[in-house]
């Protein structure tokens, strides 16, 4: 499979890769490539131009910073399955990063990438979502922050516009007690998320949950907040009936996809139940008292 | 427009140019003429065109040759050194690791960055670390314990 022709530049600063996109409507940013390249071969698209960011410095790190870590949009699921200092203060990140396609692909896909791209089985958007996530997207205009929330708008559609770059992904750093898990049914072949579901509780002392938040993937076009999983499980004391009871709500006002690997019918049970055991296996990474 | 690269490939440079368009993996065969590296589903699935870049086990399918200009690159034809095996290719030689053997130069290459990454992985990690290469003879059981092998051989056990 041999993709179309196009110009190929790389750039050694993100205002250089800015420039050429400005001047080019067309032109695609080449990150890890694990979905463009693709999507190139089977010539879904064929854009005139690439633009290669993955030789710019500093745009892959992990780091904390005023109380939030801090992601560049280059850093490779690798390097974030591999994070101690995300495995200790933020171990949903890893956790979600090594469920990712395989180990091959982790090597070279990266979280920005991913994000941009939104595909609707992709793994990330889940757990940005449960994190509540800030990106921030710069542009020839300057930056701004968009909420992980606002951030996934249709089938590979983002709030992203013409011109603009996912620089960095910020997230605030879980404090108190709080429970994380990423639990999805893998596609057997392509290791994407049939259903993924991301789940990010806080507790008071006892096992009453504080807060709560649901992030879906693989169940429609775009990944999603379960919100009402979220407030049938805020202050509520958990257990098996609770739990149940909540992630009956799992898909409430989505459209499933269904395909030719898993129906809509089915989509829809499996996130039901993968929702229950991501809220349980969160329950269980809460440190203890 | 056609871009200049060069490339370090088992420590030999080669330097051309070539379009954007071409792949990675059609760059070490085609050009190159080192045909060990092989293609398989050509859709970033099956692992059969594993190769190391800058040490990191990546599918050589799923890359332009472009995005690997100065980096080095390790194919099968570069683990064997003066004539003996790679541990990992002993592992497969030793332990029946493959039948057809079109699968063999990935699950090697995608093999030694398990056992570079975890000295003394468990059959678990290492079935966890090869779920991108796939062996359609599914000789998987072999191939585990080739690379349980060659983990034990570079350990020194």
């Amino acid at each position: 499979m041999i993709p179309a022709e196009f110009n190929y530049a790389r750039v050694s600063t993100l205002d250089e890769a800015l420039t050429l996109l400005a001047q080019n409507e067309d032109a695609k940013i080449l990150a890890g490539g694990h979905s463009l390249i693709p999507a190139m071969k089977f010539r879904l698209i064929q854009p005139p131009l690439l633009v290669d960011i993955g030789r710019i410095k500093d745009l892959s790190y992990i780091r904390e910073e005023g109380g939030q870590i801090r992601v560049g949009a280059m850093t490779t699921h690798y390097q974030i399955e591999a994070s101690d200092l995300l495995k200790e203060i933020c171990p949903l990140l890893p956790e979600c990063a090594g469920s990712i396609g395989d180990m091959q692909v982790r090597n070279k896909g990266t979280i920005g990438g991913s994000l941009a791209h939104s595909d609707p089985a992709g793994d990330w958007p889940a757990a940005i979502l449960a994190l509540n996530a800030e990106l921030v997207a710069v542009s020839k205009n300057g930056e701004r922050t968009i909420k992980a929330e606002d951030f996934f708008v249709d089938l590979l559609t983002t709030a992203l516009e013409p011109g603009e770059i996912l620089r960095e992904i910020r997230i605030n750093k879980p404090n108190g007690r709080t429970g994380h898990a990423y639990m999805k049914m893998h596609h057997p072949a392509s290791g994407f998320a049939v259903v993924g579901i991301a789940a990010n509780l806080s507790f008071n002392g006892n096992n009453k949950c504080k807060a709560a938040n649901i992030g879906v993937t693989g169940v429609a076009a775009k990944a999603y907040r379960a919100t009402g999983v979220e407030s049938a499980l805020t202050g509520v004391n958990l257990d098996d009936a609770s739990i149940g009871a909540a992630a009956a709500h799992a898909t409430d006002g989505a459209d499933a996809n269904g395909d030719l690997f898993a129906s809509a019918d089915y989509r829809r049970h499996l996130a039901e139940v993968y929702t229950k055991r991501a809220i349980a296996a969160a329950m269980k990474s809460v440190p203890s008292a | 427009m056609k871009q200049a690269i060069s490339i370090n490939v088992n420590g030999a440079d080669h330097a051309g140019e070539v379009e954007p368009r071409l792949l990675l993996v059609h760059y070490l065969r085609d050009v190159l003429g080192l045909t060990g590296t092989h293609i398989g589903c050509e859709t970033s699935i099956c692992g059969a065109c594993t190769i190391l870049l800058d040490g990191q086990a990546v599918k050589s399918c799923t890359m332009f040759a472009v995005q690997a200009d100065g980096s080095n690159i390790t194919t099968i034809e570069g683990l064997a050194t003066n004539g003996n095996l790679h541990p990992m290719q002993e592992g497969f030689w030793e332990c029946h690791g493959l039948q057809c053997g079109y699968c063999t130069p990935g699950m090697i290459i995608a093999a030694t960055q398990i056992v570079d990454r975890n000295p003394n992985p468990s059959r678990d990690e290492i079935r966890h670390g090869l779920e991108g290469n796939l062996c359609r003879c599914t000789g998987y059981q072999h191939i585990v314990e080739a690379v349980e092998y060659a983990a034990a051989k570079k350990s020194g056990v």
